[in-house]
């Protein structure tokens, strides 16, 4: 398998499916680990850090889970395939930044994933589409136990697994849903939920992780606390908290429905006839009109398209996503042209 | 709108709880947000991420910590202060002390509870291995593997014989 490979095929996260996928986008499991009696990447020599890539890819190789995809050094990787990656949700952005010694392998269908020397030496993922804490953690967990096989993890029993920052010491777990909220942010609801998550534990960052505003109406939703709770007991706390949030958006759905029926599809219509009539159109603009596009969708407003070719927009229409189809740099401008005519292309031209 | 606590003063903030799985909205004056605050960090140990680990510093009086060293990787706890980052696992013993308080903060509690990895040099007691061993027979039973279910259930029974 090549990366250009992943071009032709939908990651398991955008495939629209899995349990409340109209608003739950994907789930994710992200587990922190390092090997014993190594320093961290960020305190090692690069003498290190070239150890631990060297040892760690040659044990994980053979990790059934993993051996039919990819194993990539980054250092080897132009930029652009770097940043393709990290829109893809496969690595963070902070791993493609310095890619010295990192090492990046991927399962055959994009669901699991293992960073070398990130912030840990290795950052277990497994990405899932739709709302599926429990089927999506027992995934992390096995290709976790497997790995553990081969290397003896930093780990103590009073502390748990020993990471390089304390905000992930115990279970080394970080659990997250991408949430879907267009109906709370058109009701201005959103406020407040945002501030019932951060007073229960839980954190919320932007589409593309620590940092990021959120764009298109998409939030993500996650655990912050790591130390003295069962796997299993983060992941019920979370699960409750986003039933609630799925319950509310429901709601504000509904009352957009029956209460603002007109505004909302003419706010729908006029998303989906801008997006198939734009011969110029930015990133940003590309992903609040798909996400008013994809409600529409959701909602039954709009019939003729499915949910699957919104969700594989979104991505799509990313620029590094842009740039391999088109097989080469584009400036900012050409790429503005360049995503219009694939949103065009996919959504079906309007001809006046 | 009047507080729904005390309700007296004019509610100012407007939160959003959850007890009993069910949602609910609660609208307070300020003096009662403060106090309801205090009650739920206590209840959820929760904290803003790293934010408070450089306050923290302060409250320490970090001149006696910074000289803590680990053997381990030559980490400095003063260079843990600038990086908010360890250095190896050993980091964790070399800088207790401290970080006792930082865990306690961020995670409201010090003690792991959860997963055990199947090799690790930590002395685990077989009572500890048959309760991570029963997690992943279920894990097991729920992938539908049942050939992999039964040799960890042999493998429950071995250790509970020898209890
Ligand atoms: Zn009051
Ligand atoms: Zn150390």
């Amino acid at each position: 398998m090549k990366i250009n490979d992943l071009l032709n095929q939908t990651s398991e996260w955008l495939k629209g499916t899995g349990p409340n996928a109209e608003i739950i986008l994907s789930t994710r499991i992200r587990l922190a680990r390092n090997i014993e009696n190594k320093p961290f990447s960020n305190w090692a020599t690069k003498e290190q850090m070239k150890q631990v890539f060297d040892e760690t890819l040659s044990r994980l190789s053979e990790v059934k889970t993993i051996k039919a995809g990819m194993i990539l050094s980054l250092k080897e990787l132009a930029a652009l395939d770097r940043q393709f990656l990290v829109e893809r949700h496969l690595m963070s952005k902070e791993h493609a930044m310095h890619p010295d010694f990192k090492g990046l392998l991927i399962g055959k269908d994009e669901v699991a994933s293992v960073m070398i020397n990130e912030e840990d030496h290795l950052r277990i993922q497994v990405l899932g589409s739709g709302f599926n804490l429990r089927k999506s953690w027992e995934l992390a967990d096995k290709l976790d136990d497997q790995l553990s096989e081969k290397i003896t993890y930093a780990f103590s029993l009073e502390l748990g697994y020993l990471t390089a920052c304390p905000t992930n010491t115990g279970t080394g777990m970080r659990a997250s849903v991408m949430a879907h909220l267009p109906a709370l942010v058109m009701t201005k609801r959103i406020g407040k939920l945002l501030e019932a998550i951060t007073k229960f534990g839980l954190t919320t960052r932007g589409l593309y992780g620590e940092g990021t505003e959120a764009s298109g109406n998409i939030f993500q939703v996650s655990n912050s606390v790591t130390l003295g709770q069962s796997e299993e007991d983060t992941l019920e706390y979370l699960e409750r908290f986003v039933k609630q949030l799925i319950s509310h958006e429901e709601n504000a759905r509904r009352t957009l429905l029956t209460q603002q029926r007109a505004e909302l599809e003419d706010r729908v219509w006029r998303a989906y006839g801008v997006l198939r009539a734009a011969h110029i159109i930015t990133s940003n603009e590309t992903i609040d009109l798909l996400s008013t596009v994809r409600l529409g969708v959701d909602l039954g407003i709009i019939k003729e398209i499915d949910r699957l070719a919104v969700n594989e927009l979104f991505i799509a229409t990313q620029p590094a996503h842009l740039q391999k189809m088109e097989g080469k740099e584009l400036t900012p401008p050409e790429r503005d042209v360049k995503r219009a005519a694939i949103i065009r292309a996919r959504l079906g031209e309007t001809r006046v | 709108m009047v507080c729904d606590l005390c309700s007296k003063n004019v509610a100012t903030v407007h939160l959003t709880e959850i007890i009993n799985d069910q949602m609910r909205e609660l609208h307070l004056c300020e003096a009662c947000a403060r106090e309801k605050g205090a009650e739920m960090e206590q209840h959820f140990g929760l904290q803003d991420m790293l934010a408070g680990l450089a306050d923290l510093g302060e409250e320490l009086g970090e001149e006696i910590g910074d000289q803590l060293r680990c053997e381990g990787c030559g980490m400095m706890y003063r260079d843990f202060r600038k990086i908010g980052r360890l250095g190896c696992g050993s980091c964790y013993e070399a800088f207790k002390k401290k970080l006792v308080l930082i865990l306690r903060k961020i995670h409201g509690s010090t003690r792991h509870v959860g997963k055990i990895p199947a090799r690790t040099n930590q002395n685990v007691s077989d009572k500890l291995r048959v309760q991570e061993l029963k997690r992943k027979l279920q894990r097991s039973v729920e992938m539908e593997e049942f050939e992999e279910a039964a040799r960890i259930r042999d493998e429950i029974r071995k250790l509970e014989k020898k209890q």
